[in-house]
């Protein structure tokens, strides 16, 4: 998808493949023929950059055809260079800015416990996004409100535009910050299925305060020359490059 | 609609007042309406919808970024949230909120704020929110509102929670003279006539609490034998084309004024309408390309030039541009 759009954000979207199949395939209670069902549990992607692990699960859950997937980010596509609501089914949120995601959950996880809606809030955000101090007061304002139908899982993936978090802007001790911020936390290896499972469960029976899933990942995971670097967060692979990336991908599938 | 004797109440009503009292009314009418504000419950009124509604009002505290995501947030899942702050703050500091999670996310969240303009008065530059009719109007799917008097606020609140589009309504500080009645029509996009004389010669056209002031410059005007035409253009986008070039075809020179920046403001949008349709001098009064200073409401209007005596010289000068 993303050599044929000639641009995009390959490293991100890799790195967080299997927490989207684990959530649109096992997790979310959704209904791909009935986007706007009011219970449907909601999947807010606030770095909206890593969108197109978002399109491909939308696809393969049914909202449209995969087909679609090669037009990402080609004019008049509804598969926008970032994720827009209006634009394309099953996609909840417009988003890009960083900051405003958890913000947005946090508004809707809200409205559903002041009507007693019981369906979920997911959102997916990064670790870089943490440099936004708008961020913070999404953070501040769910725990005020006690949250506990929202779950915000963070790709920690230690990479940001251009370079690694802890040169660019140090985030650690994130653990204890989230902590301090009354926050229930669960620190997960993010390519692991079993654990992703197990935290949204845990997050499910936490009645005090709204969950941070920390899921470690490798940016660019599954393919060796993307692994653990930070120039693979918003370049497009070649041709070349592209053909090797996808054998590789295919031999982790045997 | 004609008015020649429209006669100005001394009394002086509170736009902010006006605000708190709709939210209730719309708030009991509709159990969808949320009201947040940013720590400023009481600045902006909306500690009168707290006190009646408490499971439906939210203080996110001095954050006006969250404030407009959080906002968002609510209104995909089908709530009507109104956010209030300071207009320097909301939309000053969370525009880019504004831009992405409300109008191209298309929600319908209402943005209300107080403290527009150099009438906030003893505060000074950083609270005297001149560029906000800028921000907001450049948005696509945002709706622009800037009442002019505390019933029109009433009317405006009203209107602007019953449409399906993000919208902005900019409120001043100071207690402004009431002139308009429950009768006054009042429809989102639609410029009121308020006054027009006979063969009139020149067009003011106000936006906010300044059409209070084209009124007594239209009677001043009037004593000296220069009928005019008064439109208040409450709603600044969508701008009223039709108004605006009638008014001007009619009359053949128009003044705009505003308690706002020239640069990008109401008089901007009046101008963009006119060069495009029908071109005619214009002469603008507002903020001229200058940040305001603490002091009070009245000598901070009269230094820079809000004032009806202002008005009837700025339409001398643009008849006098009409016969050049």
């Amino acid at each position: 998808m993303i050599s044929k759009a000639g641009s995009g954000h390959p490293a991100g979207s890799l790195g967080m493949v299997e927490v989207f199949v684990t959530l649109y395939f096992d997790i979310l209670n959704h209904d791909p023929k009935n986007p706007d069902w009011p219970m449907r549990d909601r999947l807010i992607l606030s770095n909206g950059h890593i969108c197109p692990v978002l399109y491909a699960c939308l696809a393969h859950s049914g909202y449209f055809s995969p087909k679609q997937l090669s037009s990402l980010r080609k004019f008049g596509s509804p598969l926008q260079g970032h994720p827009e609501r209006t634009k394309l089914s099953g996609v909840e949120i417009t988003s890009g800015p960083l900051g405003s995601g958890l913000a947005q959950a946090a508004g809707i996880a809200l409205a559903a416990k002041m009507d007693g809606m019981r369906f979920r809030v997911f959102a997916i955000t990064s670790d870089g996004e943490h440099n936004e101090g708008s961020h913070w007061e999404a953070i501040m304002f769910a725990s005020k409100y006690r949250l506990t139908n929202l779950t915000q899982i963070i790709d920690r993936n230690k990479i940001q535009l251009s370079g690694n978090t802890e040169d660019i802007m140090p985030i650690e001790p994130f653990v204890e910050k989230y902590k301090s911020f009354n926050w229930h936390v669960i620190e997960i290896n993010g390519h692991d299925f079993d654990e992703i499972k197990d935290a949204i469960s845990q997050a499910r029976n936490e009645y005090q305060a709204p969950t941070a899933i920390i899921a470690n990942t490798i940016p660019g995971k599954g393919v060796s020359f993307m692994e653990n670097r930070y120039e693979w967060h918003g370049k497009a692979p070649n041709k070349i490059e592209t053909k090797k990336a996808l054998k590789e991908l295919v031999s982790h599938d045997k | 609609m004609i008015n020649k004797t429209i006669k100005l109440s001394k009394k002086l009503n509170s736009c902010r007042d006006a605000f708190g009292k709709a939210l209730i009314e719309a708030g009991e009418k509709d159990q969808n309406v949320v009201v947040l504000t940013a720590d400023l419950e009481e600045s902006t009124r909306v500690h009168y919808f707290k006190n009646r509604f408490p499971e439906r009002f939210f203080d996110v505290g001095v954050s006006e970024q969250a404030l407009a995501a959080i906002a968002s947030g609510l209104a995909n899942y089908g709530k009507t949230p109104v956010i209030t702050s300071f207009a320097t703050f909301s939309p000053g500091r969370n525009w880019e909120q504004i831009r992405t999670t409300i109008c191209i996310n298309k929600v319908p969240v209402k943005i209300v704020s107080t403290h527009a303009g150099i009438n906030v008065g003893e505060d000074g530059a950083t609270h005297q929110a001149l560029e906000d009719i800028a921000l907001m109007r450049v948005l696509p799917n945002m709706v622009v509102i800037s009442p002019s008097d505390a019933e029109e606020t009433r009317k405006a609140i009203c209107a602007a929670l019953k449409t399906k589009t993000p919208v902005y309504i900019r409120l001043p500080r100071y207690e402004t003279k009431m002139y308009t009645t429950p009768r006054t029509p009042f429809e989102i996009g639609k410029a009121v006539c308020l006054w027009q004389g006979k063969d009139p010669k020149v067009a003011i056209m106000a936006a906010g609490p300044s059409a209070v002031k084209a009124l007594k410059a239209a009677q001043t005007l009037s004593k000296n034998g220069i009928e005019s035409l008064v439109l208040n253009n409450h709603t600044i986008k969508p701008i009223d084309q039709e108004a605006i070039v009638n008014a001007a075809k009619l009359t053949g020179c128009v003044v705009t004024i505003e308690d706002h920046q020239i640069k990008g403001g109401f008089g901007s949008a009046v101008a963009e309408t006119l060069s495009e349709l029908f071109p005619v001098p214009i002469e603008f009064i507002g903020i001229n390309d200058s940040f305001g200073e603490s002091g009070k409401p009245k000598e901070l209007l009269t230094k820079f030039g809000l004032t009806a005596e202002n008005i009837v010289e700025k339409a001398l000068k643009a008849i006098k541009r009409k016969m050049i």
